[in-house]
């Protein structure tokens, strides 16, 4: 099923000193599909992301294959493979302004206005619009949680990987930013992988719940 | 390209001392054809303990390098102990960079200003109270004991200890240890004591051995501060190399090994000391006290150590006082008549020495720092993190006396032809620099939560991009910080100058210590002020221009306060 845009893991292991945490798991997550890992913590779903974005610890031993629209991405390096990834905290990095760190992830290549363009664009579908000066300090938690997402979405990833994103807002907050991360996903068309302990994310994700650990 | 940075970094630094080390061997039995020297012989040792008062050197060297380094910890351990988590050491925190800054000669310098015999603590007390009328006859700087050596070293240890403590104390549990410890009825130094040092001690003892070796081996504040008749070994062993007799080179060398010696077997002792003292203290810990007469303790802790932070800054104003002053006389407080002139008179004779001062340190700091984050870069890229082994090829540079193979070094220069060159000074500097720029900067790139760059290279960034747009301005000031303490350590080397720059550069050290040897106070005050302010420039601009920069990024505050 070559091109179809599903992120497929193949007979993924993952050890650690010896100790086998997941074993041989095969999963694949069509466009537009949520799946969710669940497992307490030390279960090795971080490091599993952490691999499929191609910076895993190497102390872990994995083993495995993982194709992203039908190309093998097991061995390329991070920044080839055109996979996202939202941890549970933003790292917005401090040093750059919102707009900063929206241009951050748009790919190069662009001209001036256009990048301008599009970075408003996506301030307006994060209903931050005129935000781009500003210090991501100032921002609330649901508004930087909102930057982080549309600055990955902006580096045009096909796979979108989820570390907790949620854990860290408030019950309140946590519902909505849940949507807009889902809906804009979704939207776009993205497999999307996220893993959690957290039940109420696998119901709100809709999709196939995978236990491991 | 990257891969092969630290491998050049270890050789760059490592190469020199072990080079150097067997310069001064070879020669100090016999062995320097350039001089004649081609068959092995003990005779240089036997000429070197004919040489008279070579026991009342030893014993001068022993007792103010043993003298300056206990006394240093111990006020750094009883004053962190007695007021961990209060303001005093708030207040100590933020005075620790001037002092830091200040380059050994220029403490020394100001020590001298306070204690001499006319100096500003005997006029602040004359003659109401002394009845002094002229400067006493007495010899306070130098003493022949050696005491004005040893307080100079304190001024200048205690802040790098107490830098060097409070970083380790930073990445230990220690708030909640002693939290523990007390609501378990300790008193809070005892606590301290009982379950705080032992988690820091791995962490600062090698800074303790640096600072034991350095107080063993120091030339240059020796020269300044020290007896002179006889001096301590390692002024004694410059001596003998820069005979004009080259004979003595042989006696020189076997003095260097000698030095070199007496390190080892000093550090060798105080580990043993150490063990020792974890052998009682582990019993002492068991015995369960909870502490008494603390509050004594605490008082007589924060009281010295007040002292130590008053004579040092008090000295720095002493040197800049006496730049500006033009007459100043004995008993006055303070200068009568105050002008600029000294400065004006000095601009040519400046001129030289300042500039070869500042550019050595600038380049020799710049290079370390590209071959530190080369090295820093690589260890994470590649995953690999050096072991505790690595810190003591780190140190050597430091634990190794100066003068113990800066002598090789020197002979390694002459048969390269690159003596006397202004980049062989940069070399010689470099090897004292990368250790200390390696140490500021290890830290905080480390400490830097890898997840920015994972996320930065998921969005397509390439680890290139990675770096300089996201970890550099991030680690901005950690940076130029790092690049501060380079520039501030080169401006104040004294022995790699003299030796690397084969007698035709001389920097504002250099000529510090020639003139501190004559009399004119407002001259000396001139060149000791100026060697002291650059250093303090460096770390305002180091905090100034990330501040600045940063100013509208709040978030950065957790990298840059």
């Amino acid at each position: 099923m070559s091109g179809d845009g599903s992120l497929v893991l193949d007979g993924v292991t993952v050890a650690l000193d010896g100790a086998t945490l997941i074993a041989g798991l095969d999963l694949a997550v069509a466009p537009g599909e949520i799946v969710t890992v669940m497992g307490p913590s030390g279960s090795g779903k971080s490091t599993l992301l952490a691999w499929l974005c191609g910076a895993a610890d190497p102390a872990f031993r994995i083993a495995g294959r993982a194709t992203l629209d039908g190309a093998d991405i097991t061995g390329l390096p991070p920044e080839a493979r055109r996979v996202g990834i939202l941890f549970q905290d933003d790292l917005l990095f401090p040093h750059l302004s919102v707009g900063g760190n929206l241009a951050f992830g748009l790919p190069p290549g662009l001209a001036g206005p256009e990048r301008r363009a599009r970075i408003e664009a996506a301030l307006e579908e994060a209903e931050l619009p005129g935000f781009a000066d500003r210090d991501p300090a100032t921002l609330s938690g649901g508004q930087r949680a909102r930057i982080a997402l549309m600055r990955t979405l902006l580096a045009a990833p096909k796979a979108l990987l989820l570390d907790e994103p949620f854990s860290r807002l408030d019950a309140a907050l946590r519902d909505r930013i849940r949507c807009f991360v889902f809906g804009h996903a979704t939207e776009r068309g993205l497999p999307v992988l996220l893993v959690t302990h957290d039940p109420d994310d696998a119901r709100a994700a809709g999709g196939k719940v995978v236990e491991i650990g | 390209m990257l891969r092969w940075v630290p491998a050049v970094t270890l050789l760059l630094f490592l190469g020199p001392v072990a080079a150097g080390l067997v310069g001064t061997w070879l020669p100090a039995f016999g062995v320097l054809p350039a001089l004649g020297g081609t068959e092995f012989s003990l005779a240089p040792w036997r000429r070197l303990l004919a040489e008279p008062g070579l026991v009342t050197s030893i014993r001068l060297t022993l007792g103010t390098g043993f003298a300056a380094a206990i006394v240093s910890l111990a006020l750094v351990l009883a004053f962190l102990a007695a007021c961990h988590g209060t303001r005093p050491v708030v207040a100590v925190r933020r005075l620790l960079a001037p002092l830091l800054a200040v380059p050994h000669v220029a403490v020394a310098i100001g020590f001298a200003f306070l204690a001499s015999p006319s100096g500003w603590a005997a006029r602040a007390v004359s003659p109401w109270l002394t009845g002094w009328e002229r400067p006493p006859d007495i010899a306070t700087v130098p003493d022949p004991w050696g005491i004005a050596l040893v307080c100079g070293l304190v001024l200048k240890e205690v802040p790098f200890l107490l830098l060097m403590t409070l970083a380790a104390l930073g990445q230990v549990p220690a708030d909640r240890t002693l939290a523990v410890a007390r609501s378990l009825g300790y008193g809070p130094a005892t606590a301290w004591f009982k379950t705080v040092l032992p988690l820091v001690w791995p962490q600062i003892r090698l800074p303790v051995y640096a600072v034991l070796a350095y107080s063993l081996s120091v030339v240059d504040m020796a020269l300044v501060l020290a007896p002179g008749t006889p001096p301590p070994l390692a002024p004694r062993v410059l001596r003998w190399f820069s005979d004009p007799d080259l004979s003595r080179q042989f006696v020189a060398a076997a003095g260097a090994g000698l030095q070199f010696l007496l390190v080892v077997g000093a550090i060798g002792l105080f580990h043993g000391g150490e063990r020792l003292a974890a052998f009682l203290g582990r019993r002492w810990i068991a015995a369960g006290g909870r502490g008494h007469g603390e509050r004594g303790g605490r008082i007589a802790a924060t009281g010295a150590m007040g002292i130590v932070f008053a004579v040092g800054l008090l000295g720095m104003l002493g040197m800049a006082i006496w730049s500006v002053a033009r007459r100043w006389r004995w008993p006055d407080v303070l200068p009568s008549v105050w002008s600029p002139g000294n400065w004006a008179r000095q601009a040519d004779a400046l001129a030289w020495p300042g500039w070869t001062t500042v550019s050595v340190a600038l380049a020799a700091a710049l290079i370390a720092i590209a071959l530190v984050l080369g090295c820093l870069e690589n260890e994470q890229r590649t995953h690999v993190t050096p072991g505790s082994r690595a810190l003591w090829l780190i140190y050597a540079p430091l634990l190794a006396p100066q003068i113990g193979f800066l002598f090789g070094v020197q002979v390694l220069l002459v048969a390269s032809g690159l003596d006397g060159r202004w980049a062989a000074l940069v070399w010689g500097h470099l090897l004292f620099v990368l250790p200390y720029v390696f140490l500021a900067l290890a830290g905080p790139w480390r400490r830097l939560d890898e997840r920015y760059a994972r996320t930065a290279l998921c969005l397509g960034a390439s680890p290139g991009r990675v770096f300089w747009r996201v970890k550099l301005p991030m680690l901005l000031r950690p940076v130029l910080f790092a690049l501060a303490v380079g520039f501030a350590v080169s401006v104040g080397e004294y022995l790699p100058t003299v030796f690397a720059g084969g007698g035709r550069y001389a920097t504002l050290t250099t000529e510090a210590v020639s003139l501190a040897a004559g009399g004119d106070r407002r001259v000396i005050g001139v060149y000791a002020f100026l060697q002291a302010l650059l250093p303090w420039l460096g770390f305002t601009l180091a905090i100034a221009v990330p501040a600045w920069l940063y100013r509208r990024r709040h978030g950065m505050k957790a990298f840059t306060a």
